[in-house]
């Protein structure tokens, strides 16, 4: 059976206009703390529950992203926002007083690259002028939901991630300016038959290395085409799989990669185990690093391609396997 | 993808570092046992004071159990737990930390459907266990007394 190789979407009337990223605590504590537009000195940020809490993290970055491009929630045409909670409950309650054509989305800790995608998609085909994407995660409401209580003491294994309390916003709109978003690859569902609920790297390096593959194959790219290649959260694991499944093609990525989940935090320092994680690890990431430096010049090609891993305990406990996707974004200063 | 899901899960595998033992069973062990000795000072104590062994213990119990659900309430247990593992898992605090972490957690959904319902999520299936391996343990200790 010959399997569909999808397609590679070409953009020639999209960029970022403006973007904003807003972090957590030990975020704040990390390499990358001084780059982000605001850090949080209370996770729970003054509200009563870690989901409102979670909610304030998306108002905030779309409210910083908008203070940038000098916009009011007005002139905003449409915005695809997601995050890890059940019904999406962060981004419907908190963008909710925006009053903004809003579309939700969910693609696990891959959402903020599908968000980038789609705002990309409507922007170039000219139907929207400023279009937004926005995402979060939150470490204590994505425990709550997932793992165990806050202050249960349990271990966590040398392979588990650290969900990142973090959000970041990105508004789109056909402006000749960089960064430009030039092309992406929507990723397929690739189940490995992982099982593990603590190795979420090894559930998500499949899908990247699918789409990856596929999109250098479909653009005629290779690693040393672009300044870097940078993955959302696979962290050491995921990292470490995803160079091995390449060199297997006789390719290197190693030189040109980087995770955000093995960047958000300074693992010697901060016990975060295998790395960040969350929709909200490379969103603000994205936001609070890369995005700047490609406006600037600095670096002139890069390929995002979140990670996510399309968990649900529910699955996870009666015996199924945890599948992955990733959506690739090529953001280019030129 | 031109790999296997069984070649795909033993690289999985190759790339997953295992738990540091060297470090983690010594610490399990000296926290844990740590635990077990002010457990027992807290039992000479009271005996000391003048209670039967029978009750000294209960009195022991209760104060460890306690000082468990202090130690969770000020976020204070589960840091201690990242060090211990199975040295803080084990001993009574550990399931008084079980108990006591959801029903913090879940207060947020109110005190019925949240703490009152969560409560046990997960020591309930020791709990369940416990009691249903007691039961069995009587009716064999049961049938051995007939003969």
């Amino acid at each position: 059976m010959a399997i569909c190789e999808g397609k590679t979407f070409k953009f020639s009337n999209a960029s970022i206009s403006a973007w904003a990223s807003v972090a957590g605590k030990i975020e704040g504590e990390g390499p990358y703390g001084d780059e982000f537009d605001e850090v949080l000195d209370d996770n729970k940020n003054d509200m009563d529950t870690w989901e409102q809490a979670e909610a304030q993290l998306q108002q905030k970055a779309l409210q910083h992203a908008m203070d940038k491009a000098k916009l009011c929630p007005e002139k905003m045409d449409l915005v695809f926002a997601g995050d890890l909670l059940n019904q999406c409950t962060g981004s419907s309650y908190g963008l909710k007083d925006y009053y903004i054509p809003f579309l939700g989305v969910y693609g696990a800790c891959s959402t903020f690259a599908e968000c980038l995608l789609l705002s990309a998609c409507m922007v170039n085909a000219g139907y929207v002028d400023n279009c937004s994407a926005v995402t979060s995660s939150h470490f204590s409401s994505a425990e709550r939901q997932f793992r165990f209580p806050l202050n249960y003491g349990g271990v966590r294994t040398p392979t588990a991630q650290w969900t990142a309390t973090a959000s970041g916003a990105a508004i789109l709109n056909s402006a000749p300016k960089p960064p430009y978003i030039r092309s992406a690859t929507v990723g397929k569902i690739q189940d490995m038959g992982i099982t593990d609920l603590n190795n979420m790297g090894a559930a998500m390096a499949g899908a990247a290395y699918d789409t990856i593959s596929r999109h250098f194959k479909h653009t005629g790219t290779h690693p040393e085409s672009y300044d870097a290649v940078i993955t959302g959260d696979l962290g050491q694991v995921g990292s470490d799989m995803l160079y091995e499944l390449f060199e297997r093609d006789h390719v290197d990525l190693k030189q040109h990669h980087k995770d955000c989940g093995l960047l958000i935090y300074d693992r010697e320092r901060q016990d975060v185990h295998a790395g960040g994680s969350g929709c909200g690890c490379s969103a603000s990431m994205m936001c609070a690093h890369f995005l700047g430096r490609v406006q600037s010049g600095e670096l002139k090609r890069i390929l995002y391609v979140a990670t996510g891993a399309l968990m649900s305990p529910t699955i996870v406990q009666q015996g199924g396997s945890i599948p992955g996707i990733a959506h690739a974004v090529e953001i280019s200063y030129d | 993808m031109n790999i296997s899901n069984q070649e795909y899960g033993e690289l999985a595998k190759r790339h997953s570092p295992p738990s540091a033992m060297y470090k983690t069973i010594p610490l399990a062990f000296a926290i844990g046992g740590g635990i077990c000795v002010i457990g027992e000072a807290i039992l000479n104590m009271f005996q000391y004071l003048g209670l039967e062994p029978d009750e000294a213990g209960m009195w022991t119990s209760m104060l460890l159990i306690f000082m468990s659900a202090l130690l969770t309430g000020l976020k204070l247990y589960d840091r201690i737990a990242q060090h211990a593992g199975a040295g803080t898992l084990v001993p009574i605090t550990g399931f008084a930390n079980s108990v006591v972490s959801p029903a913090l957690d879940f207060k947020s959904e109110g005190f019925v459907l949240g703490l009152g319902a969560k409560m046990f999520v997960i020591a309930g299936p020791v709990i369940v266990y416990g009691i249903s391996a007691s039961v069995v343990y009587g009716i064999i200790y049961y049938i051995t007394t007939l003969f």
